[in-house]
């Protein structure tokens, strides 16, 4: 590599000529949380005044509410004094080159067929100029900026374009939703904006990956997507890596609008550290995720792979306000070692004939614990509602424990609402019949389970849906036996 | 190729196998009768390798190696097939990319290129219309929801998919009507070459109609009781076991 860190850093700055970026790594408060350290971070971003107050009110309205503690989910109670509010999310030194990396975390990336230019993004180290990822950004931001597709960091959105963010954010997730919605509202870092016109198909699939500098953001993300009458888009959030953050809390607030004939299609394949096989360190990721189908006809689609985070809370949902609107919730999560996850989803019908579907497959190996969680609502209005949900569990070894929580809550008589619900074991006779055909056990846990995934991978775009695969067989690895 | 020397065998502390003395050579086929209980699945699980059993004594020779040292799937990769007495289900594992994945992982332990998309469909869908595997079977789930009878005609395709150097068949004959039971004969009969050792459990004599075994063993209590040719089959349909059971307990 030929290029120093502040060679390159200048060429990212240089792109992102609107001035997000400014390094921040070195710029980290102290850990604490007052409206002191909330009207800090707002002045850092250069946020406009209503912000601040939106922020501050937020941070009020938090201190009156307690951690929930309905999930199954077991961890020690999260200091938020010991907590640095704003600092660069990556708190490891600059590395400048892959020698510096950990090579355990290098041989994931070659089992997941990452490229080097890739894993020098993704491991931190300072890429060099010929991976042209500045140039990449460059051709995407035009191709998107002459369909009049809006696509940046939300604190660039703040200065840019203030008067969309402030008449969608919150509209969606209001701070007082819940007690980490609250937390994010009022301290929350950085994030992405995305803005489809109407009748604009998004000619390109979104993902947080090709904003390089928002690929590693920080624990309080806040993520606004709209998408006006007609219009289209595929956001793709996540990458792959795995990030070997210490036990950080990970609280992010994702808002998304569809209005009319419009669809939002919103997947994450999440792979952060899960902690040591032990228990100790990992992430806790307690995400608040949530999708507005507001105009008629309108469709959100989530799809998740969960294989990371120690504690997973998460529950991505549709409020089905337009009439025939469609909610759509796939979801894969892994839990092994000591994770525990505790997700779902809610739909909520408002509108009539609106329509939802919720596939939800939970893995657990070793100790790992899997919770299912999923709120139906029809209400009252809701003439002609359908839900259906598939909900499978599969046990790997008879030390995991998978539960399933289904709220059903009906107030119109014409609501169709269906649940099936299956929990299977790898067999050790499956296991015995694929490694007399020659198979090892591990491909033949990964092709079973492959197998159990499927209806929800092929939901994923399909670049996405092949690294899904490669990682639920690395991160399953050697959890059979 | 397979020499099986005083083999003694338990499960949970229960012996099963009591002695088992068998060779088989290239080009031979071996039938193994016996009564339910007798161990003749335990003889076959043992075999390819499976766990839960404890081998207490003896040896078993495959090809010049110490079979029991191997592990399953190094036994498979090595023209070790067992056509199971219950073949397993694998709900969402689609049957066609199990065979394939099957046959590469076979033909990369011999140090060959995987097989070309075409060549495997040709000769799988050529295959199943010789077992008389419907193919929509092929494209279902490995086993799921298939009928006694299909599963059956899935292992004898998949046997002649993978084509084993010793093929061991679990009672594959159990349980078909005589159009299945014909289709299973022909799969085997197919199959027979100079090169191939096969050894073929059955309950039953009526499976020997149509297949000519050059050996019939029976396996009583654990043991070899009487090995003979295939006079020996029509003998037990005419007696049952209850004489040679006698005969060995004297
Ligand atoms: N996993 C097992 N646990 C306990 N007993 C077993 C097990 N497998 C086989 N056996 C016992 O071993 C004996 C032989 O069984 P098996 O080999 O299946 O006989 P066969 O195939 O000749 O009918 C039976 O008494 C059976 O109950
Ligand atoms: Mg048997």
């Amino acid at each position: 590599m030929g290029q120093t860190n502040s060679e390159m850093e200048a060429l990212i700055a240089a792109e992102y000529a609107q001035g997000f970026i400014t390094r921040i790594d070195s710029d980290t408060f102290p850990p604490g949380l007052d409206e002191a350290v909330v009207r800090a971070i707002s002045e850092r971003k250069g946020e406009p005044e209503w912000m601040l107050q939106k922020r501050l009110e937020a941070y009020r309205h938090w201190l009156t509410m307690d951690q929930p503690d309905w999930a199954v989910i077991n961890h020690p109670p999260i200091d938020f004094q010991q907590i640095s509010y704003y600092s660069s999310p990556k708190q490891s030194p600059k590395l400048e080159s892959l020698d510096q990396v950990d090579p355990e975390i290098l041989a994931t990336y070659e089992k997941l067929g990452i490229s080097i230019e890739e894993q020098k993004a993704l491991s931190g180290v300072a890429v060099d100029a010929v991976f042209d990822s500045v140039s990449v950004a460059t051709t995407f931001r035009e191709t998107l900026a002459e369909a009049g597709v809006i696509f940046c960091a939300i604190s660039e959105a703040l200065r840019d374009y203030p008067e969309l963010v402030r008449q969608y954010m919150a509209s969606v997730v209001p701070h007082k939703d819940n007690f980490f919605a609250a937390l994010n509202s009022a301290v929350f870092s950085d994030g992405t904006f995305v803005y489809i016109p109407e009748g604009v198909k998004c000619p390109m699939e979104l993902s947080t990956y090709f904003r390089i500098n928002e690929a590693k953001t920080g624990q309080f993300e806040r993520t606004l997507i709209i998408a006006e009458a007609g219009s289209e888009v595929s956001y793709l959030e996540g990458c792959t890596a795995p990030m070997r953050d210490e036990n950080q809390l990970h609280a992010a607030v994702v808002e998304l609008v569809a209005m009319e004939d419009a669809k939002i299609k919103y997947s994450t394949v999440q792979n952060w550290y899960p902690g040591d096989l032990e228990g100790k360190g990992g992430i806790y990721n307690f995400v608040t995720k949530r999708g507005d189908c507001r105009g008629d006809r309108s469709h959100i689609s989530w799809t998740q792979v969960e294989t990371g985070s120690a504690v997973t809370w998460k529950y991505p949902s549709c409020i089905l306000r337009g009439r025939d609107s469609v909610g759509e919730f796939y979801s894969v999560a892994v839990t092994k070692g000591f994770q525990q996850a505790d997700t779902g989803t809610k739909m909520i019908h408002i509108g009539e004939n609106s329509r939802s579907t919720i596939v939800s497959k939970g893995i657990s190996a070793m100790q790992g614990s899997n919770a299912y969680r999923g709120l139906v609502r029809i209400a009252g209005k809701a003439e002609n509602a359908r839900n259906h949900t598939r909900c499978d569990s599969l046990l790997i070894g008879d030390r995991c424990a998978a539960h399933t929580f289904p709220y059903i809550e009906v107030k119109n008589p014409t609501a169709k609402v269906e649940h099936e619900a299956t929990t299977s074991k790898v067999s050790e006779d499956q296991l015995f019949y694929c490694r007399q055909r020659g198979l090892t056990e591990e491909d033949a846990v990964s092709m079973i389970i492959n197998g159990f995934c499927k209806e929800v991978f092929q939901e994923l775009p399909m670049e996405f849906a092949v690294e899904a695969q490669k990682l639920l067989a690395v991160s399953l690895e050697g959890a059979v036996g | 190729m397979l020499a099986i020397k005083n083999l003694t065998a338990s499960v949970d502390g229960k012996e099963i196998l009591k002695g088992v003395d068998l060779q088989v050579e290239a080009g031979e086929l071996h039938a193994i009768m016996g009564p339910n209980g007798s161990g003749k699945s335990t003889l076959a699980h043992i075999l390819a390798g499976r766990d839960g059993y404890s081998v207490t004594g003896g040896e078993v020779r495959y090809l010049g190696e110490d079979l029991l040292q191997l592990e399953v799937e190094e036994r498979a990769r090595q023209g070790l097939f067992l056509a199971m007495q219950y073949p397993v289900e694998l709900p969402g594992v689609n049957n066609m990319s199990f065979l394939r994945e099957s046959m590469n992982a076979l033909r990369r332990a011999r140090g060959e290129p995987e097989i070309d998309t075409l060549s495997f469909m040709k000769q799988v869908k050529e295959k199943a219309r010789q077992v008389k595997l419907d193919e929509k079977l092929l494209k279902r789930s490995v086993n799921a929801g298939f009928s006694g009878g299909e599963k059956k005609r899935n292992e004898i395709l998949q046997m002649a998919m993978l084509e084993p150097k010793l093929a061991i068949l679990d009672e594959t004959d159990s349980g078909l009507d005589i159009d299945a039971l014909r289709t299973v004969a022909d799969g085997v009969n197919r199959l027979r070459t100079a090169e191939r050792g096969m050894l073929v459990v059955t309950h039953y004599q009526r499976l020997l109609d149509y297949i000519q075994p050059d050996k019939v063993h029976v396996l009583a209590d654990g043991r070899i009781v009487r090995s003979g040719g295939k006079e020996l089959a029509l003998e037990l349909e005419a007696r049952g076991y209850g004489w040679l059971l006698e005969e060995a307990a004297a």
